[in-house]
Parts: structure tokens; sequence; C-alpha cells
């Protein structure tokens, strides 16, 4: 694992306008494995069933990760807090969330912990709450988080569920300077299985590559993707707003070329939630919905979008775990305020 | 003729000189081409605006320059210093040293060694650590630099710990320091790395304010020519009439400025000026300086405060937004010789397009034949078919070149086949296509904007583009860089987090003083200071609700 560009361009495409930057994980993670070698990337057979796995995410404002980027010694205190608790070391390294920055940063903590990477994830994207994860779908208990901040705090949390979990972890954050690392739902190979995603990275790292170097990157994103492109156009306005600490708003495309004459509607909280094309939904989360850069099939996120881009906006299937019933319940057009009935993007979208 | 103005910009292909009267009006112009010694192109345009003005020069209180050196020592990584990097943060920041994303020949040139030492503060104000002095001495005894770098986290919310190292580094090694708060705004690797290559810049804005001086001394313009020269009138005698010459209410300023000689100025990238010493302290603040003068020109020219500017020059157009009579600003990071910063910039959309631009049977371009468009170009006699000769074809002829179109018909080339007639004009058709599509990026969807032509190449463009009210054409257009030089205002900014609570108010009129005394730090008159720009961001995450605040002053320079 050290092609980082690659991985970083396909963490962005699937953090659906969230996240985070990639720019700072991917230095992180650059300059972690010159440091310290390139990291090995495992399936989750490759590890015996008892093999702890410690999921791995930074949590913060991202105006505040901008600024204040994480000391080197993090995930090494939560990994020993890890094995204090459990007997015996990470045996890998997990992304919580690989959409976005934390998709990337977690190959610098493998590499400087000298553990493997795990093929999988908990999110397929990027969602903005901590509940919001395939393990809580799949009824692991959220009975577990260590989190870790710059100036060396360890905190461990038992909460009774996951909706606790986010409460008390949110406000540790806050004391600690809105920016920590942070540890949830560890667990075993064996109970990893059917609780995680599996296959993310490589998932990431392949969209990452479709589209360096080909004479059409859009097409080629696109294909790799098994998208449905919603609209091509320029962004002709963007609202946002903070509200309980989430960046909200809407954001406007207005058709050209083919296009001309359509206009959709963005709806965002941190991440791309809803597309509406003049009262006809034409994706919804969990789906995933990102803007990318309509000649150089960047993805661009909700924060660095700008008046005048000239974006193509592409929706394509959620994992199936998202589309459980708990799977919606957790992270449906509901989940998020949007009362909707989750309709999968292919029976809203064709072409 | 009291209180003249001289307005230089050192282009990539010209450099433009102009004077402007008590009025604001444009007395003098004069183009030369820009030298691979910078200096040499820019005292020849200053000899040529000179001598039109014969012995009118004795009345020029100020001269405005705008230069590209700055980039292209970073570009070429010429003449460069070598910087000692101290970030302040430590524990928090060191997965990502200083000078990660740089690319290598640029830090090897540029880096005396980097350190990550305790300091800091958290976005609610707390330090991260106590600040780490002797750490700070420890690094710097063991590195050879000409300057110094300091960043510290949450500088641009609390920059004492900088100003601290700022302190030790002047008092105990005796260096120049470039501060990051100073510099650049939240976004700590981003701000790093343009405070590292404004360090690196010191010898460069050293030269380049030498030439500057020393070129006005010269010319008897100097501060010290000045001086002489206020010597000898009042030897003869003269002093009297002069202040009476100064007439009116100017009278007083004009005496004080005699006083002092020809004020020298920097062009900012805001569209702004600053005093030498300021553009000592701050260089990284001159890139970009070329595109704001422009867009800040066509203004003045224009008389329009909102607009669409095109600039279109030999080998490149640029086009930029006008709001409030200031180029609207980047919002995304820039990068520079390969290094992302976050300083504002103004927000410039270039195109491969200009006068020079060699046309094709089935192309445009990008090249340009560039300065030798007077050798080459069909209509100078030459060889090549440029985007000159295509906007003659088709009845685009600049002032007072009416006879181009007969050069065209009856030049070298004999008669126009029909067929290179057609790659003229299809040229001419691509080029319109080139420009209405950068134009309806820049607009934004709005319509009711005029356009504002400027540049050597203006004529180049079309009289009607969609998505524009009109295309305006003033006069001395194809040197509103110059011009966007010689009437730049003195401007001073600050970008903060602030509490967004009861003491919200309170907290952004200090931001604003601040801005104020800024602004007159680089040369303002104080009495003329106003708050030209004021953005609030609320931000997420925070225990208590807080805003990031920018703030922007600017007013006209103090005599």
């Amino acid at each position: 694992m050290n092609d980082i560009p690659a991985l970083a361009r396909g963490c962005a495409v699937l953090g659906t306008g969230g996240g985070g930057d990639v720019r700072t994980g991917s230095l992180a993670a650059i300059r972690a494995i010159r440091e310290y070698g390139p990291v090995p990337l495992l399936k989750l057979d490759d590890l015996p069933g008892d093999a702890l796995i410690l999921p791995l995410s930074g949590i913060g404002a991202p105006t505040v990760s901008h600024e204040m980027i994480h000391g080197e010694d993090e995930p090494k205190r939560i990994a020993e807090e890890a094995e204090r608790i459990f007997g015996r070391p990470p045996s890998a390294i997990m992304s919580s969330e690989i959409g976005g920055a934390n998709g990337v940063a977690p190959v610098a903590w493998a590499a400087q912990l000298g553990v493997p990477l795990l093929d999988a994830d908990g999110m397929g994207r990027a969602f903005p709450e901590v509940q919001m994860v395939s393990m809580y779908v799949a009824g692991i208990p959220a009975d577990l988080v260590i989190m870790s901040d710059v100036a060396g705090n360890v905190v461990t949390i038992r909460p009774v569920d996951g909706l606790w979990s986010e409460r008390i972890a949110r406000a540790v954050c806050v004391a600690a300077g809105s920016h920590a690392l942070m540890s949830d739902y560890l667990l075993t190979a064996d109970r990893a299985r059917g609780a995680v995603i599996e296959g993310t990275v490589t998932r990431a790292l392949e969209i990452g590559r479709a589209t360096e170097g080909a004479a059409d990157p859009l097409a080629a994103l696109r294909d790799r993707l098994g998208a449905t492109r919603l609209i091509t156009g320029k962004l002709t306005d963007v609202a946002r707003r903070t509200t309980g600490g989430f960046v909200r708003g809407t954001a406007t495309i207005e058709g050209t070329g083919d296009d001309r004459g359509r206009r959709l509607t963005l709806e965002l909280q941190n991440e791309n939630l809803v597309a509406d094309e003049g009262g006809r939904i034409r994706a919804m989360v969990p789906d995933l919905i990102t803007v990318v850069d309509t000649e150089t099939a960047a993805a661009i996120q909700t924060e660095a979008l700008r008046y005048g881009q000239r974006v193509t906006v592409l929706a394509w299937p959620c994992d199936p775990l998202w589309r459980t019933p708990k799977g919606l319940e957790t992270a449906g057009p509901r989940a998020f305020g949007y009362d909707l009935g989750y309709v999968p993007v292919e029976e809203l979208s064709h072409g | 003729m009291a209180d003249l103005r001289i307005g230089i910009d050192v282009g990539g292909t010209n450099t433009d000189a102009v004077v402007l009267d008590a009025d604001g009006r444009v007395i003098a112009k004069a183009k030369r081409p820009t030298t691979p010694e910078v200096t040499e192109g820019l005292r020849a345009a200053l000899d040529a605006v000179l001598a039109e003005l014969g012995n009118g020069r004795e009345h020029v209180t100020r001269v405005m320059l705008g230069t590209t050196h700055a980039t292209n020592a970073i570009l070429e990584r010429r003449g460069l210093g070598r910087v000692a990097v101290v970030r302040l943060g430590a524990p928090a920041t060191t997965a990502v040293p200083p000078l990660s994303d740089w690319p290598d020949d640029l830090r090897k040139a540029v880096s005396a060694g980097e350190a990550i030492v305790p300091g800091g503060h958290y976005v609610d104000g707390r330090e991260i650590s106590p600040l780490d002095l002797d750490a700070v001495r420890r690094f710097l005894d063991g590195v050879r630099a000409d300057a110094v770098a300091v960043t510290s986290v949450f500088s641009p919310a609390d920059d004492g710990h900088e100003r601290r190292v700022e302190e030790l580094v002047r008092a105990e090694y005796g260096l120049p320091v470039s501060v990051s708060s100073e510099i650049g705004s939240l976004g700590l690797l981003e701000r790093e790395n343009a405070t590292v290559l404004n360090a690196a810049l010191y010898g460069v804005a050293a030269h380049v304010t030498d030439a500057l001086v020393t070129a006005l001394a010269e010319r008897g313009l100097g501060e010290r020519g000045r001086r002489e020269q206020g010597r000898r009138e009042q030897g003869q005698g003269a002093q009297g009439a002069r202040g009476q010459g100064a007439q009116g209410a100017r009278g007083q300023g004009a005496q004080g400025a005699r006083g002092q000689g020809a004020r020298p100025y920097l062009a900012q990238n805001d569209g702004t000026l600053m005093t030498l010493e300021h553009a000592a302290r701050l260089p990284v603040s001159t890139i970009g300086s070329g595109p704001a003068n422009s867009l800040r020109g066509a203004a003045y020219l224009s008389g329009v405060a909102d607009a669409v500017v095109v600039d279109v020059g030999g080998t490149s157009t640029d086009l930029g937004v006008l709001a409030g009579g200031f180029p609207r600003e980047s919002a995304a990071a820039v990068e520079i010789g390969g290094v992302l910063t976050n300083f504002r910039m103004p927000d410039i959309l270039a195109i491969a397009l200009g006068g020079g631009t060699v046309v094709r049977p089935h192309g445009l371009g990008p090249d340009s034949v560039g300065y030798r468009i007077v050798r080459e170009a069909l209509v100078f006699g030459g060889a090549t078919a440029t985007m000159t000769d295509a906007a003659v074809a088709a009845g685009r002829i600049p002032p007072g070149a009416e006879d181009w179109r007969d050069r065209l018909q009856g030049g070298r080339q004999g008669d126009m086949s029909e067929e290179n007639a057609d790659i003229l004009e299809s040229a001419v058709t691509r080029a319109d296509r080139m420009v209405i599509d950068a134009v309806d990026r820049m607009t934004l969807g709005r319509t009711d904007r005029p356009l504002v032509a400027v540049g050597g190449g203006a004529f180049l463009l079309p009289d009607h583009i969609p998505g524009v009210s009109r295309v305006i054409r003033p006069e001395h257009a194809e040197v509103a860089n110059a011009v966007g030089a010689a009437i730049a205002l003195a401007s001073g900014r600050v970008d903060t987090i602030l509490p967004a609570g009861d003491s919200r108010a309170a907290a952004i009129e200090s931001a604003k003083e601040e801005a104020r005394a800024r602004a007159v730090a680089a040369g303002a008159d104080p009495a003329g200071v106003e708050i030209v720009d004021l953005l609030e961001v609320p931000l997420s995450y925070l225990s208590e609700p807080a805003v990031r605040v920018h703030v922007k002053a600017a007013g006209p320079l103090a005599r």
C-alpha cells in the first residue's frame, strides 16, 4: 500500500462531498511510509479469527483540522490502551470511514504502528455521525470508545449505545480543542465478518487509478463506479448555514450542453444527501452522490463548492448493508430529517 | 502641474509606465519590452514617460511599481534566501512536518532546516504547550540561514508565541523573521508555505527596492535626489513660488511631498500598495499584483466599479471580476511554484489567447510569437498568421492602426487567398467562443455587468459578448495595469476567529480597528481609511459558538 495519490483521489470520490480534505492525510501517509516503510493491505480472511482490529478515524471540525494537524503519537496511545484492555495488541488498523480524509490517514497510522491495514471500512463512503457505521447496523455493541488528543490525553468511554457514544465522544472532542483521534467498535476478525464493508480500500485505489491519465476521466470514473450521471452543468448557487455542529445547505447546478434547461439541487449536510430535479428526487442517501470537476473528474468537497464551477453530479448504489431496514433507519433519508421514503438510485435515475 | 504620479507595471511581455496628473488624467504613457534583467525594461519605460514629461518630472511625488520579480524568483528558483523553518505546535502537527508538500528542488534551494517545537494554541485560545524558546535556540544554533520563518498553530487568532520567537531571533541572531500571522489565514500548511516563501524572498525584495530607488535617484526623482533638488531650489529662492504654485487645498500636501521627494511604493496582489519598508517585510504579497493592477486600472479608466475585466496580452488573456472597484478574490488556495499557499489572490481565469497567438488551418495556439509579433505577424510583413492578423481581417483594428487592413491585404503575402481568409475567419470564431465561455465562467450567470476590455490586444475582442450588458473600451486601455498601479490605495487585513456570542460585536469592532491600523502601517492616510470588505463564516464543532472573520481596510496614501 504505497499509491497514496490514487487512494486519495478515490477516497475523495467516496467522500460524497464530506469526510474532510484528503490532502493533509495524504501528506501524513506519504511521510509515514517514507519513514516506516510501506503498509501491507490485508483481507479479512488473511487474519486469524481472534485477531484484534482497531478501527480509527479523526473526529472534529474541518476548519480546525486544517490548522491543528494530528500529532504522531496519537495512534500509538490508542493502540496501547486497546492492548491494556484486550490483553493483546491490535493485528490491523481499519478505516472507520473510507470516504475523505479518514480513508487516507489510516495508512499513516498503520505505518506508524507497524501493523497492516485492513481492506475494509465501516461505511463504504462518508457519513457525518459516529453511529452511522456498518458495525452499528450489524448490531455490534458500541460499548467501548478510545480517544486520544494532541496533548496526550487518552479517554476511554464505555457508552450504553451508539447514540451515547456519539454524544460523549463529541463532548470529549470539543474539550480536546475540536480535534481528536478515535477508535470505536473494536472487534475481532470473526466478529468483523458481515459487520464491515470489505474491499473498500482496493475500491478507492481502483477509482483513483481509473481517472489517472484517462483520455476522458469523467467517462472512466463513471464506468468504474457504475454511476448515473445526474447532470453536467455550472454551479450557480451555494447556500450554507451552520446548525447543530454541521454545515447544512443547498447547491444548485444549472445544466449546460445537452443538459441545458435542466436544474439540479443538492441538499447538503457535510455530505451530499439528496439530489432533486424540479421536485423529482433523482438520488438520495445512503446511495452515493458525488460532485466532480467535469474536466478532471476530481471530486469536489461540499466546503469547496464555488459559484461558476463546471461540474458533473454522479450517483451510484450504496453497499447492500445500508439498504437493510436497520441500515436505512441509521443512515437513510429520515435519519437526516428528510421526509422521504428511500428509493434506490437505480430506480430513480436512468441514463 | 503639481503632484504627478508614475505607475509602472512589469509584465511578462511588456513593461508599461504611465504618468497621472493631480486630477488623475493620463498625461504620458509608454510600453517597452520586459528585459531578462527586469530593471532594464523598467528604466526604459520610466525614461520614455519622463521624456514626455520634460520639466514636469520635478513634480513627480510618487512612483508605484508592480513587478513579477518575486514570482520569477520562485519559478526559476533564483536569488532565494535560505530559511530556517520553525513551527510552534508540538506535540500537535508532528504527523506532517514543514515543507512536506514542496517540490524537492525548491525545498533544497530554500530550506536551511525545519523544526517543530512546543508552542501554539488551540482554537479556543488555550496554549497547546508553553512556548519552548530554548528549543528554538537549539534549532537555530545548528543551522545556517539568511532568514527565519515562524508559524504557530492558530496564530491568526493568537500571534503571541510567534511574536516572542520573532523578538528572540532579532535580538539573539540578528536575522530577519517572517511571521505567519502577518501573511496568511487559517490553514496551517498553506500559511506556513507562504511564510517560508516570504522569508526566502527578502533578498529579492531588497534587490527590487534598491533597483527602484537607484533608478529614481539617477533620474533626480529619488528621495535623496529630491531633497538635493529641494535645497537647490531653496538656494534659488524658488521655494516661495513653488509653494504658491501648489494651489489650494493641495498646497500643504504638495509642499510636504516635495520635501520627501518622489516616494516609491510597490503594488500588492489585492490591488493596493505598500511602502518599501512594508514590501521588505512582505515581499510575497507582490505576487499576483499584475492582474490586480489591470483590474483596478480598468475600473478607474472606465468609471465602472462592478464589471468583468478582460485583459488581452501577447500570449494570454486574463479575466477577472471587479466588485466595488476591487478585484474579486480567489476562494481557493493558490499554487505558487508548486507550493500551495493561502494568501488572498485575485480570482483570475487565464486562457491561452493573445495578439501573438499562432493561427493554424485547424486550430489556434496555444503558442504565441510573443514579442516577436512586430516581425512575424502578417500585418507587420512577417510570415506567421497570428490572432492579430485574424482580428484585423475581421475588421477589428486597434485605434490609430487603420492602415493594418491594407497591410494585411497587400503585404508580403500578396493577395489574401480565399483559403487563408477562411482560416483567419475561423480563428476569430474560435477565439470568440473561447472568450464567451471564459466570460460565462467568471460572471456566474449574472448578465447585468459590463465588460471592460483592456490590454494591448483588447481590439481582438468582439463588440458583442453574450453574458455581459455591453463592452466598454476605455481610453488608455492598453496601459490599464500601469494605471492600476498609479491609483492604488494602501490596505490592511485581518483574518481571525472570534466568539459569536455577546462579545461578537465588540470583537468585530476591534478586528476592524486592527485592519485600519494595518492599512495605516502600509502607508494609508488615517483620515481616509475605510473598511472595504467584511466576511463572517460560522464555525462548527466548538464549545463556544465562534465565527471566522475576515476584514480588509483600504485608503488613499498619506502624503
